[in-house]
């Protein structure tokens, strides 16, 4: 009334969360799939062959948004848990495990997609490369995450035991990040940055670009509907949850 | 609390009391050491008596046994005072947390690490390793083992309200000792190929210095979050 400020707890209230992200979620999926077919478009047939690696650079499409957001989601995942903990807000400790199988699944695309590239451009699927090695200490941390999660039968306890592992293992993003420029292995340095112009054709960031903002709604669309399912699942015993599932 | 009880008094009680604990049960202590010769004898007789590979993998091979001898000790780290009641205790002791906890971490390393290291110059004689990659490999073992000890013990506070937790420490502790390992092993590697090992060690040191600082504080984060 007297304030105009926004109130930022306004939806931490699970109930209200709930609704928010019922009505986000059309949204986010419909600018996921337009994202995916116009940033598809443009990456296989309108963007031109690499003169080094041909046809086989296409990945990129895919391999770079997904380990941007294997990255992201893993930063979220644990700045979310830390409020859980800090806070003792629950809804924030659902929101962070509603991330961490969508964090898993990026990295694991990315290391996938990108040992698909290793194969034709390297000439073998996997080497021992600092970059590729973190990103898989951070696939094994998504999965100690959930199991972790998963083994520990007081939900609370849980969330926030979880919560202390996501934020030791952040140590392992900037390894991650750095890793091309502190090692000089295989994996080549970034093209894109947003310090320096882009080293690629404007079509093939485009491309990329569009890809990334499909990936960011596709997340957002998965963790919001699998955190409305965490928040059911909990808060079972009250009315309104009650009501919403009739 | 009197004043006769300083931090340092308390924290060098906590030491004791491990270490003497860790002595009387030698079955439990002399396991890993064990665990440790056995799975470093196994690699031999499954790769093949070959010398020279032996030397060349020696150092990861030597410093996987001795990753592996750890984790499988960390279990009982803080299981049995869990149990029995003496970590509700210790959380209630007059002195901060992180540094009970540290004194704890300090005498496993102590009862499991150090022991580790000792040994592991017998091994290397058994892998062909020559005196100065010997060296390197007892150095990098000396810094390396007290941060097998220190990350360890977030995982076992983690695990502590788990069943069977066993299984999942190693899950959770493994992924983030890797630097460890190829720092650690990278040392002794980088001397048989005739490389500096300077930086391998500041790194390992610079690993040590964070996680002294920081591990305590978050293994303490997680025991409060156990005994609650």
């Amino acid at each position: 009334m007297f304030s105009s400020s926004i109130n930022w707890f306004k939806y931490a209230a699970p109930q209200r969360f709930y609704a928010l992200s019922g009505t986000l979620i059309p949204y986010c999926v419909a600018v996921a799939v337009i994202a995916t077919i116009v940033g598809l478009t443009i990456g296989l047939l309108i963007a031109p062959s690499d003169h080094q690696q041909g046809e086989s650079y296409r990945i990129i499409f895919i391999h770079v948004p997904a380990a941007w957001m294997s990255m992201i989601i893993y930063l979220a995942m644990a700045f979310w848990a830390a409020m859980g903990l800090i806070f003792n807000a629950r809804l924030a400790s659902m929101f962070a495990l509603a991330l961490a199988p969508t964090g898993a699944l990026m990295t694991f695309l990315a290391l996938w997609t990108g040992s698909l590239w290793g194969k034709p451009t390297w000439g073998t699927y996997w080497v021992w490369d600092a970059r590729l090695t973190s990103e898989l200490i951070l696939l094994f941390l998504y999965l100690g995450f959930l199991s972790l999660h998963a083994a520990i039968e007081d939900t609370r306890k849980a969330d926030r035991s979880a919560a202390v592992l996501a934020i030791v293992g952040v140590v392992n993003i900037p390894i991650i990040y750095f890793s091309v420029k502190w090692w000089n292995t295989l994996h080549q340095g970034a093209s894109v940055s947003l310090t320096k112009a882009p080293t690629m054709a404007t079509q093939m960031l485009t491309g990329m670009l569009i890809m990334t903002v499909a990936f960011w709604a596709y997340s957002f669309a998965v963790s919001f509907y699998r955190c409305r399912t965490l928040i059911l699942e909990r808060e079972r015993h009250t009315a309104w949850a009650q009501e919403a599932v009739k | 609390m009197s004043a006769s009880l300083s931090i340092p008094k308390v924290m060098l009680a906590i030491v004791r009391r491990d270490l003497s604990l860790a002595l009387r049960r030698k079955n439990d202590s002399l396991s890993a050491l064990f665990f440790f010769v056995v799975v470093a004898s196994l690699f031999p007789l499954g790769i093949g008596p070959e010398p020279t590979l032996l030397a060349k993998i020696a150092p990861g091979m030597l410093w996987i046994a001795a990753l592996l001898a750890a984790m499988l000790s960390l279990g009982r780290l803080f299981a049995d005072d869990f149990q029995d009641g003496t970590l509700d205790q210790l959380v209630l002791t007059a002195i901060p947390l992180p540094l009970a906890v540290l004194s704890k971490t300090a005498a496993h390393w102590i009862s499991t690490g150090l022991v580790l290291t000792i040994a592991s110059p017998i091994l290397a004689i058994q892998f062909n390793l020559d005196s100065q990659s010997m060296g390197i490999l007892l150095l990098s073992l000396l810094i390396g083992t007290p941060l097998l000890s220190l990350i360890g013990s977030i995982g076992a506070a983690l695990t502590l309200a788990t069943r069977g937790g066993g299984m999942l420490l190693s899950l959770l502790v493994l992924p983030l000792v890797i630097p460890v390992l190829i720092f650690g092993a990278g040392a002794v590697d980088a001397h048989q190929a005739g490389l500096p090992v300077d930086g391998h060690f500041y790194l390992l040191s610079a690993m040590l210095a964070i996680a002294l600082f920081f591990a305590p504080i978050a293994t303490a984060a997680s025991l409060r979050i156990a005994v609650e």
